[in-house]
């Protein structure tokens, strides 16, 4: 599995209520079912995706998290999980505030634009960078926003939410290995991952 | 849907099965039906494949479509010339597999399969019950089932299963008999007709009723109202495809010439194929029952049935884990309509599965033999044997 949903697997309580926005195959779900006993469901958009997890087993339904995720009750979930799909939400503040109206918590990873290599990148080449996190020209890409762990925790304390946890780790996109970062980590990891709760959160 | 039906091509099958048939509702004590009328007594034709476990947790309720019976899979004998008609998705080793559940089919009341129907003969007279037959529901059909499975001495269903008019029975036992059904698939199938879907409906038994043959439904002892009933079969048809698989199938292609007649023959493939279709059908159906079970369709509507007028209301009932499916070209139950039920259930914070399959072949496709739906419905239902309820 990778990195990063390893160390967001490891902030979940064993036995809790948990759904994964853009869920892709299941991983962190099976992960999670197997591991923590939780009661698992995920919402990804690809067919192909969505049939591999009910395949294996997964509770999960097909559609755009931006709109399937407004229909739960109130708190039904104890996390709710968005992970390296932020910067791709053309509304990412909609979708968090949804997060947590479904869910007592949020989770949520992202690769951070602020990494020395981009920053280098951009200060020398002058083009707009291209990184193993953030493969795509500026024409193609899917990740229209750039954020950065500072960027993060601010807007977290702009729209009053409370950070309850966070990480900032080094490893690539796809890898399962990387490291957490306690050094500079606004320029020396690649992703950052937070937990989240409203402003009444413990 | 028999259209669809050909042997396994790697013959694999339940093999030789048996239609039964159970009696229940006997007078004095006859079925009340949604309508409040008294019907019995009443015969269900059903067929079971695979072994009831021990613990009579393993059985799968298939329920049928609008032409469909309790034929699901196997053959009836061993020069059957076809076998069931969800065979492709019914058998050891397959989407629902007898080697690990018990999957049980009964023939819908208001059909001509072997089931209580208008054909049927009404004690009271002597003859074929016709128009005198009640009119029944979705609910009335399901509510004939469970009297089976009662019967059959199975307390929980570890799944209902079935596509279309099978569909909304299956939402129907899932908020009717919530503590009996432990899971649940509808496939392409809708909580309400839609005006859409009423109107062919209309149509198609608009086409049987015009019919001088049909003799306001008393024609068991004379000739049937044939043609009706083909253009009927014909109206039905053209909605299970798709524009899509229509111009695969048949585009503008002419039946065995190569220049148009200039009179009013068959020269298109598909007038030749929705002709022969419809004759066919005539062999095999009642057209009573096309009325009865087409309005029993369009009746259904499961949140002013169940919920006051709400979906969710109706569906807070139900206690299954649900996989809902639906069909990219299926334009008479279109997707909207399967997420709705997939809204309805998230709002009530019910486990939901839902996958809209890419598929050319219209609504017909949950009854066509892919890789897909089998092994979609595989891993459901592991999950939900292995789970349990929720």
């Amino acid at each position: 599995m990778r990195y990063d949903l390893q160390i967001i697997a490891s902030w979940i309580e064993p036995g809790s209520k948990v759904i994964d926005l853009g869920c892709g195959e299941g991983d962190l779900l099976q992960h999670l079912i197997t591991h923590k006993g939780v009661q698992g469901t995920g919402i990804e958009l690809n067919e192909e995706k969505v049939a591999r997890c009910i395949e294996k087993g997964l509770s999960v339904l097909q559609g755009d998290i931006n709109k399937e995720v407004h229909d739960y009750p109130e708190g039904l979930f104890d996390y709710v999980i968005l992970s390296q799909t932020l910067q791709q939400v053309f509304q990412p503040d909609e979708l968090i505030r949804a997060m947590l109206r479904i869910g007592r918590k949020g989770i949520v990873s992202f690769p951070n634009f602020s990494h020395w290599q981009i920053r280098l990148q951009l200060l020398f080449s002058g083009y707009a960078p291209v990184s193993r996190q953030l493969p795509y020209q500026w024409f193609d890409t899917p990740n229209i926003r750039v954020i950065t762990l500072k960027d993060f925790r601010k807007f977290a304390q702009d729209v009053g939410l409370k950070v309850l946890k966070e990480a900032a780790i080094d490893t690539h996109s796809q890898d399962r290995f990387g490291s957490i970062v306690k050094w500079f980590p606004n320029l020396r990891a690649t992703y950052g991952i937070f937990m989240i709760g409203g402003s009444e959160a413990e | 849907m028999s259209e669809y039906i050909h042997h396994d091509k790697d013959r694999i099958s339940v093999g030789v099965v048996e239609k039964q048939y159970f009696s229940f509702a006997a007078p004095p004590d006859e079925m009340v039906l949604e309508s409040g009328a008294r019907l019995g007594p009443v015969v269900l034709a059903y067929e079971t494949y695979g072994t009831l476990a021990s613990d009579r947790r393993n059985a799968v309720l298939v329920l049928h479509a609008l032409s469909g019976d309790s034929h699901v899979a196997g053959y009836y004998s061993a020069d059957d010339e076809k076998p069931g008609w969800w065979d492709c998705m019914v058998g050891p080793g397959k989407g629902i597999d007898t080697d690990k559940f018990f999957v049980i089919c009964a023939n819908v009341i208001g059909s001509c399969m072997g089931s209580t129907g208008p054909s049927s003969i009404n004690p009271a007279t002597g003859r074929a019950f016709g128009l005198e037959f009640p009119v029944v529901t979705i609910g009335d059909m399901v509510t004939a089932q469970k009297a089976l499975v009662d019967h059959l001495g199975i307390d929980r269903l570890l799944c209902v299963v079935g596509g279309s008019i099978g569909g909304m029975q299956v939402l129907e036992w899932c908020v009717r008999y919530p503590e009996r059904v432990v899971s649940a698939i509808p496939l392409a199938t809708t909580m309400r007709h839609s005006a859409l879907a009423i109107a062919f409906n209309e149509v198609a038994r608009q086409s049987i009723m015009a019919d001088p043959n049909w003799n306001h439904g008393d024609y068991y002892e004379r000739a049937k109202p044939a043609l009706g009933l083909a253009v009927a079969r014909m109206i039905g048809h053209i909605t299970y495809l798709s524009d899509e698989s229509m111009r695969h199938k048949f585009g503008r292609r002419l039946q065995d010439k190569s220049d148009f007649s200039f009179n009013f023959d068959a020269d298109f493939q598909v007038e030749s194929y929705l002709r022969y279709q419809g004759r066919k059908f005539v062999d095999r159906f009642d057209a009573n029952s096309f009325l009865y079970i087409t309005k029993a369709a369009d009746y259904f509507d499961l949140g002013k049935q169940h919920g006051g007028g709400s979906a969710v209301k109706a569906l807070s009932k139900a206690r299954a884990r649900f996989l809902v499916i639906s069909f990219t070209s299926d334009w008479l139950y279109p997707t909207y309509q399967a997420k709705e039920i997939v809204k309805a259930l998230k709002k009530n914070g019910r486990d939901v599965s839902f996958c809209e399959i890419e598929a050319e072949w219209g609504h017909d496709a949950f009854l066509i033999p892919g890789e897909r739906l089998p092994k979609l419905i595989r891993g459901f239902l592991e999950r939900v044997h292995h789970g349990g309820a929720e």
